[in-house]
């Protein structure tokens, strides 16, 4: 039993839903008491859907359990084939059908339907939900081509030219409540066009199980999120030799190194290397004097797997940024995470406890936070700006504008998105000069309006809890000045070290002295 | 009773469960925690429609179960044990706990009674436990809070001692303005339940007159009844016809004169009337379609076709006890097709022959509807609003005008171009 105030993901049967909300032609017959329809308000409040997802919950009912709740499955299955007419047909249960063990699949299968019927099985006590979203498009894909498997010749990636067309790709993984999947797909089958490739099939945004069918008119399978797809690019693999990418085209460099990629696959020759290069805005930005002053900003990031990777390598070699946290929620995730973060010198933090996060956060005395919509919330709490990276999502996560995060406009709108709320450059240093001045109110500084910098605030409630600790260190009248005088955006940390530094060399008092003391000791 | 038509549908449901109450029930008491004894689905439904990021850490989690808590239940028991010490270790502050069954703890069987019977012997005189079902398997939405106020009954000490009780939760300016009210009247002793302090538990008997604030807590009532209490026979508080309807019941229990109670809400109703007619002129004429969910359907469909003339095509409600819900039913012009329980899909499909002008329904139907053309207000609104009284009828009459309104701003052009 695990205590949870909140959660990153949700159930595994979700992760079904948003598979089956996001293609044409299926229906969900979901095997759920009445609470869980709860989760179409996911679809139609927060991506804002002018349809319903194609679910239909049996709803079944405390007074159903004593009699035939096999019966009442049926009755639903029947029902919604009636009315819907899908042309493949999912059929599951959640985390309260699961037991009572109705086989809702089983019995789907044996009412004699002539449509592909696809029967999920996620564990709900021990999966969530991208686990979950991956399961069911493996289990679809899977179900839907299996009997080409034998039929069919290995796919060669060179097939194109044979075949004297252009080269087709697969674009497998976005899905709705992705982070803005709906963009990232319009920006790379413009970047795969622009350089002579041809889309075959998204999916399954925006797919029916007619295309799922001919994705092996394809030669290569762009793994666009590997949470999600994955598992079913390996399939297509395995039985059919089909190729897929390893590059999540987030950032200038990854997007190069995934056209790269593709182009090799294919053995198709790159001939725009040098225009790749001023494709984005993000380089020049980058390299601009006004961003002199973002180098070595302290970054903490905390968001899905694929997200956090693709910022960790955008914040130290795009941007300039010290990485000093990395973590994801994505379990699946966790031993890619865990390499980049060694190759950063940073302990990966794997975990579904926000509050863990927030722990870690506050650790790190980060000057910017890329995470979730919750590490928003913490990173408010802790007056440290943050641009949100990940799921789980957010209406604000579902802009009306065109806002991809890969390729080249993903780069761009990367760079506006996490710099913005720094403070701007020259912003930041006139605060920093006229800080002494009497003009200045401290905790007034420009855009940011923080409510944790205010320095009466900040040192008064903390005055409090240092008197009731055990060490019982006092800041004098002058240590409380000096530190005043340091920017807000350090100061948490320069406290943190100046008391631990106190309490290591046994000083119960600290005053200015102690505190530059200790700025030599820990540079 | 009036001659109103009333029909059973069942089938697949689109509804809420109890679990959704606690996003209201731990606001009102900010020193109670509630523990769902359930899965993930149960803890994201809490967080999809509670906004939970905006607490540092909220008074309201999941005990969610694993494969291994399935395994054994005296494995389970001892895990739960675990984490309410974990939790209370935590967060000292918390005076009452409330242990919540969920789907699954309900099918596992679970038994949190004995549970929470062992927790209070050890945490005596620090926490209360207290459990109770918020299962989707039994309960529909505003049935939690029936669960909850029914489990807090057995702490409520006994007193013979005259009073008045609001029963149901209640925004806490809405339960001051009926209080003042209810003191111009002459009635002093007034007590709310449940408590804005979950340890300050009126003390109820055989004098203790109870007057229902909210139509879905039939348990409650009938608990209360068991304990001596007198339920005051009235419709709810809805509007300015309902909330004089109820002040006049609670003054008639009391022996106090009807042209009292006239003589201090007159003004009131004066002035609510005049604040109303805005909203009427819009509503007036309007088709109304109520989906069932918040168990307030019938009075919001009183409130909105007697106060603001709108047309009623069908008023669903989850679940309908025909006793409690008595004096609205009276109130409701004849042929009202009332509705109890749902086939969504059959609903919407009379939904859409009615060709309704504004249906009242949950959030997952709303978008979908409005993208055919069909305006909505979701009936979430009305338990997290402050709607009941007189004072609130223009603000109750102006969730239903809003969306009418702003259509006709959006779909009509008022700026010539010069």
């Amino acid at each position: 039993m695990e205590l949870t105030l909140w959660t990153y993901e949700g159930p595994p049967h979700v992760g079904a839903m948003r598979i089956a909300a996001s293609m044409k032609d299926i229906h969900y017959v979901l095997h759920a008491p009445q609470g869980d329809t709860y989760a179409d308000l996911l679809f139609t409040m927060i991506e804002r859907r002018g349809e319903r997802p194609p679910v239909t919950y049996t709803t079944f009912q405390a007074r159903d359990l004593g009699g035939d709740t096999a019966e009442l499955v049926k009755k639903n299955i029947k029902e919604a084939v009636d009315r819907f007419r899908p042309k493949t047909l999912l059929v599951g249960e959640s985390c309260t059908a699961e037991l009572i063990q109705d086989q809702p699949g089983a019995l789907a299968k044996g009412m004699g339907f002539d449509m592909p019927i696809v029967n999920l099985e996620l564990p709900a006590y021990s999966k969530k939900e991208n686990w979950g979203a991956s399961e069911t498009f493996y289990q679809l894909t899977r179900t839907l081509l299996k009997e080409k498997v034998s039929s069919s010749e290995k796919i060669s990636p060179l097939r194109w030219k044979e075949l004297g067309r252009r080269p087709k790709v697969n674009i497998l993984g976005p899905s709705l409540l992705g982070f803005r999947c709906r963009d990232d797909v319009i920006e790379i089958q413009r970047i795969l066009s622009e350089q002579g490739i041809d889309t075959n099939v998204v999916a399954p945004l925006g797919a029916s199980p007619e295309d799922i069918e001919r994705l092996i008119d394809a030669e290569v399978n762009i793994c666009l999120y590997q949470e999600i797809a994955e598992a079913s690019c390996e399939w297509l693999r395995r039985n059919f030799g089909m190729e897929y990418t390893n590059t999540i085209p987030i950032g200038i460099k990854n997007t190069i190194e995934f056209i790269n990629e593709v182009h090799n696959k294919l053995d198709l020759p790159l001939t725009n290397k040098q225009e790749l290069e001023h494709k984005s805005k993000l380089p020049w930005y980058s390299k601009s004097v006004d961003s002199n002053y973002l180098t070595g900003k302290r970054v903490f990031i905390f968001g899905d797997g694929t997200h956090a990777i693709a910022a960790a390598k955008i914040a130290k070699e795009e941007l300039g940024f010290e990485v000093v946290g990395l973590g994801t929620y994505s379990r699946e995730m966790a031993r890619q995470l865990r390499a980049t973060a060694k190759d950063l010198n940073l302990e990966a933090l794997i975990t579904n406890n926000y509050l863990e996060v927030e722990d870690a956060m506050k650790k790190a005395a980060p000057e910017l936070v890329l995470g979730t919509q919750m590490e928003r919330h913490s990173a408010k709490r802790l007056g440290i700006p943050c641009s949100v990276i990940s799921t789980p999502m957010h209406v604000q996560d579902v802009p009306a504008r065109y806002s991809p995060q890969m390729g080249w406009e993903g780069a761009n709108v990367i760079f506006d998105d996490w710099v913005h709320p720094l403070m701007m450059g020259l912003e930041e240093h006139l605060i920093d000069m006229f800080k002494h001045d009497f003009e200045f109110v401290d905790g007034h500084q420009s855009h940011l309006g923080h409510t944790a910098t205010n320095t009466k605030d900040f040192l008064k409630s903390d005055e409090k809890k240092e008197k009731n600790s055990k060490e019982g260190i006092i800041w004098t009248e002058s240590g409380r000045a000096e530190l005043t005088k340091v920017p807000f955006f350090v100061r948490g940390k320069v406290k943190t070290n100046t008391e631990k530094y106190a309490i290591m060399r046994g000083i119960p008092e600290i005053s200015d002295e102690t505190l530059y003391d200790a700025k030599a000791y820990f540079s | 009773m009036s001659k109103v038509e009333f029909n059973k549908e069942t089938g697949p449901r689109e509804v809420f469960c109890g679990l959704t109450s606690i996003v209201w029930l731990h606001r009102r008491m900010p020193d109670a925690f509630f523990l769902v004894v359930g899965s993930r689905t149960c803890a994201h439904l809490i967080q999809s429609a509670a906004g939970v990021m905006i607490f540092a850490e909220p008074r309201f989690g999941t005990a969610i179960l694993e494969e291994k808590d399935l395994a054994g239940l005296a494995d389970a028991h001892e895990e739960l044990d675990r984490v309410v010490n974990d939790l209370i270790a935590r967060r000292p502050e918390i005076k009452t706990l409330f242990l919540v069954g969920s789907c699954p703890s309900e099918v596992i069987k679970l038994d949190l009674a004995t549970v929470a019977e062992k927790l209070n012997k050890r945490f005596l005189g620090q926490v209360k436990f207290v459990n109770y079902s918020g299962s989707g398997i039994e309960t529909t939405f505003t049935q939690g809070e029936d669960g909850a106020l029914k489990a807090l009954i057995p702490l409520m000490e006994s007193s013979n001692e005259e009073k008045l009780l609001l029963v149901g939760t209640l925004a806490n300016n809405v339960e001051d303005r009926f209080k003042k009210i209810f003191r111009n009247l002459g009635i002093s002793n007034i007590e709310s339940f449940p408590p804005r302090q979950s340890t300050e538990l009126p003390k109820i008997g055989k004098n203790t007159k109870v007057l229902l604030t909210q139509p879905y807590l039939s348990d409650t009532v009938r608990d209360l009844k068991h304990r001596g209490c007198e339920i005051i026979s009235a419709p709810f508080p809805l509007g300015i016809e309902g909330s004089t309807k109820w002040f006049l019941a609670a003054a008639k229990a009391f022996n106090i004169s009807e042209l009292k109670v006239h003589e201090i809400i007159s003004p009131l109703i004066k002035r609510s009337k005049l604040a109303l007619e805005s909203h009427k002129e819009i509503l007036k004429g309007k088709r109304l379609f109520l989906l069932p969910e918040s168990q307030l359907e019938i009075s919001l469909a009183r409130f909105l076709h007697n106060e603001c003339e709108m047309d009623l095509i069908e008023v669903g409600t989850p679940y309908l006890n025909k006793d409690l819900m008595k004096e609205e039913i009276n109130l409701l012009p004849d042929n009202t097709r009332i509705v109890e329980g749902q086939h969504v899909e059959k609903q919407l499909d009379r939904v859409r022959e009615s060709n309704p002008d504004l249906v009242v329904c949950g959030m997952g139907l709303a978008n979908p509807l409005e993208a055919e053309g069909i305006s909505t207000k979701w009936s979430i609104e009305m338990v997290f609003s402050p709607i009941h009284g007189i004072d609130q009828a223009a603000d109750l009459a102006g969730l239903f005008s809003k969306p009418l309104r702003r259509n006709q701003i959006l779909t009509s052009k008022t700026l010539v171009t010069h």
